[in-house]
């Protein structure tokens, strides 16, 4: 049987900054196709400079990046942006055209398409992202939260293979959020591969399944979300704190209410609370 | 009388048509932790803009009404006698680092002030070992970490000794451990200095359970500013789409038989507190 090669492979690459700080360490990983990953850890860990090897903008010292089997060192970031689409943190980094129309068109320049598919990709975009009463205004007018959605779609309408976003919640609120989420969820059931990198650990422990965890320029566990954010050793040490459900879980074992392992989630802590409560009124 | 007083302001900003702040009408006492929540762009950073008459004074646009900061007015006082009474530390601490090194950073505000060099000094060992930047101070700037230059901000506000300190989304870029260590010392010093501390934020799981009082803002209007109970407890609270603490979503989700408590629970403490009754 022939093996599948992972979508993306990253081989003991390092890389460290002119002033010899190592920004990362000896780090290996594999992803594959359709995953959701989110990778956290204190400031200053290496999570920002990791992403950005994947499109060339930061090209490692030492170790090897495959894309889709194909070693990137000689692919320039114009070619690999075709594959994987960055969404920075701050979305003005990221903007510069005089409308929000321009700016969707400039994105899809490279991408051999006629006018009319760019015309019609745009509708599309600015529909889903709600956008389309902004489409003649400048993006340097957009509130914060529309800018970064107008990132989003700049990255989203060119179609990549890999997204990967720098943290995409932050300064957002609940509908925003729910906005992202259900985004996520429909590039994944594209097929599409997501990457974030994030300091929201509530975001990540209810909907992200895997999750690495980085500490001075290393990768320090890689796993089940469900696994790594309980492990109160590795949380620490990557300057995380425990999940509220977890540390209500915990809570709740000290006053003697047995709550079973596989409850992780805000809805099955809600299940278990209602059951458990249900029968402890009823024999009142 | 109140040291922040608005009265029945409202402004838009030029170019726009729609308030950003509508009829606003609050009062804003000394000694007291304040949440400032609402969804985005429902006017949290405007209303901080009024509070050292950045709003109407730098930024254009149209206003009605008057706001008043240690009884003088923001429309003609200049901004520079607003901040010696209140200390704002924007979203991105770096956009107001701008001296060589941390020391020369936390003085400049002092100096321009003219205090004598001596107290200049004085004032400066007591800030740093309040934030814990003892180290740091021959760095420059762009040396130190994210939760670092959030704290060194925090210095140079509180070295002017004012009465009020704002901020704007402080924990925004750190991660979790750096934002609860920055939420806790932020508390330690408003009771220490008996000043008034009010945090816009969109992370509520951590400061919710340090601040007295809570503003809810929406649409350019304010819908409540009152004790934590009771606004957490109320219809507005909950109807609003910003990011409620864990414990309260968990708490709120059960069913309506099941809601055994008097106050919604908005911590694990409080949350075990209900459920020891049953166990």
């Amino acid at each position: 049987m022939e093996a599948v090669n992972p979508l993306i492979l990253i081989d003991e690459i390092e890389f460290s900054y002119p002033n010899n700080t190592f920004a990362l360490r000896n780090i290996s990983l594999k992803v594959n196709k359709g995953e959701l990953i989110s990778i956290m850890g204190q400031n200053g860990a290496g999570k920002t400079t990791l992403i950005r090897t994947l499109n060339g903008l930061i090209r490692p010292s030492t170790g090897s990046i495959y894309i889709k089997g194909e070693k990137i060192d000689s692919k320039s970031v114009a070619e690999l942006s075709k594959i994987v689409g960055i969404i920075f943190q701050n979305p003005m980094h990221q903007l510069f055209s005089n409308t929000i129309e321009e700016e969707l068109k400039f994105s899809m320049k490279n991408l051999d398409l006629s006018k009319e598919e760019i015309k019609q990709k745009i509708d599309v975009i600015l529909n889903k992202f709600n956008l389309e009463k902004y489409r003649d205004r400048s993006p340097f007018n957009l509130s914060g939260g529309e800018a970064k959605k107008l990132a989003i779609a700049s990255i989203i309408c060119r179609d990549p293979e890999i997204i990967i976003f720098d943290e995409p919640t932050l300064g957002q609120d609940a509908k925003e959020i729910d906005f992202f989420l259900e985004l996520i969820h429909n590039e994944i059931e594209k097929g599409k591969t997501i990457v974030m990198v994030t300091h929201n650990i509530e975001f990540t422990f209810e909907n992200i399944p895997r999750i690495i965890l980085m500490a001075n320029g290393k990768i320090i566990a890689d796993g089940p979300t469900e696994k790594v954010l309980t492990n109160e050793f590795l949380v620490k040490k990557s300057s995380l704190i425990l999940p509220q459900i977890q540390q209500f879980k915990q809570g709740l074992k000290e006053i003697g209410i047995k709550v079973p392992n596989e409850i992780f989630k805000l809805n099955d802590m809600i299940m278990f609370l209602n059951n458990y409560l249900k029968i402890k009124l009823s024999k009142e | 009388m109140a040291f922040i007083r608005f009265n029945n302001f409202s402004f838009r900003y030029k170019g726009n048509d729609e308030y950003a702040l509508e009829n606003i009408n609050l009062e804003i006492d000394e000694n007291k932790f304040i949440l400032l929540a609402g969804e985005t762009g429902s006017g949290k950073t405007s209303l901080i803009r009024c509070m050292n008459g950045l709003i109407p004074q730098f930024y254009a646009g149209f206003y009605k009404g008057s706001v008043e900061i240690a009884g003088k007015n923001t429309i003609d006082t200049p901004i520079s006698d607003l901040s010696t009474a209140i200390g704002i530390v924007f979203q991105n601490p770096e956009n107001q680092l701008v001296a060589m090194n941390v020391e020369r950073e936390i003085a400049f505000g002092m100096e321009n002030l003219g205090i004598e060099p001596v107290e200049i000094k004085k004032r400066i060992r007591e800030v740093v070992k309040i934030t814990e930047i003892e180290e740091i101070l021959d760095k420059a700037p762009f040396e130190i970490s994210g939760g670092e230059k959030q704290r060194v901000a925090i210095a140079s506000v509180l070295v002017l000794d004012p009465k009020i300190i704002i901020l704007d989304e402080p924990t925004a870029n750190l991660d979790p451990f750096f934002a609860k260590k920055i939420l806790t010392m932020l508390k330690k010093i408003q009771e220490t200095k008996k000043i008034s501390i009010i945090i816009s934020e969109h992370r509520m799981d951590l400061l919710v359970l340090l601040v007295d009082d809570i503003i809810l803002i929406h649409n350019g209007k304010i819908l409540a500013f009152d004790k934590k109970d009771i606004v957490i407890n109320s219809e507005i609270f909950r109807n609003l789409n910003i990011n409620k603490p864990k414990i309260y979503s968990l708490f709120r989700g059960l069913d309506k038989k099941n809601q055994v408590y008097d106050k919604i629970p908005i911590s694990i403490e409080d949350a075990l507190n209900v459920l020891k009754k049953y166990t």
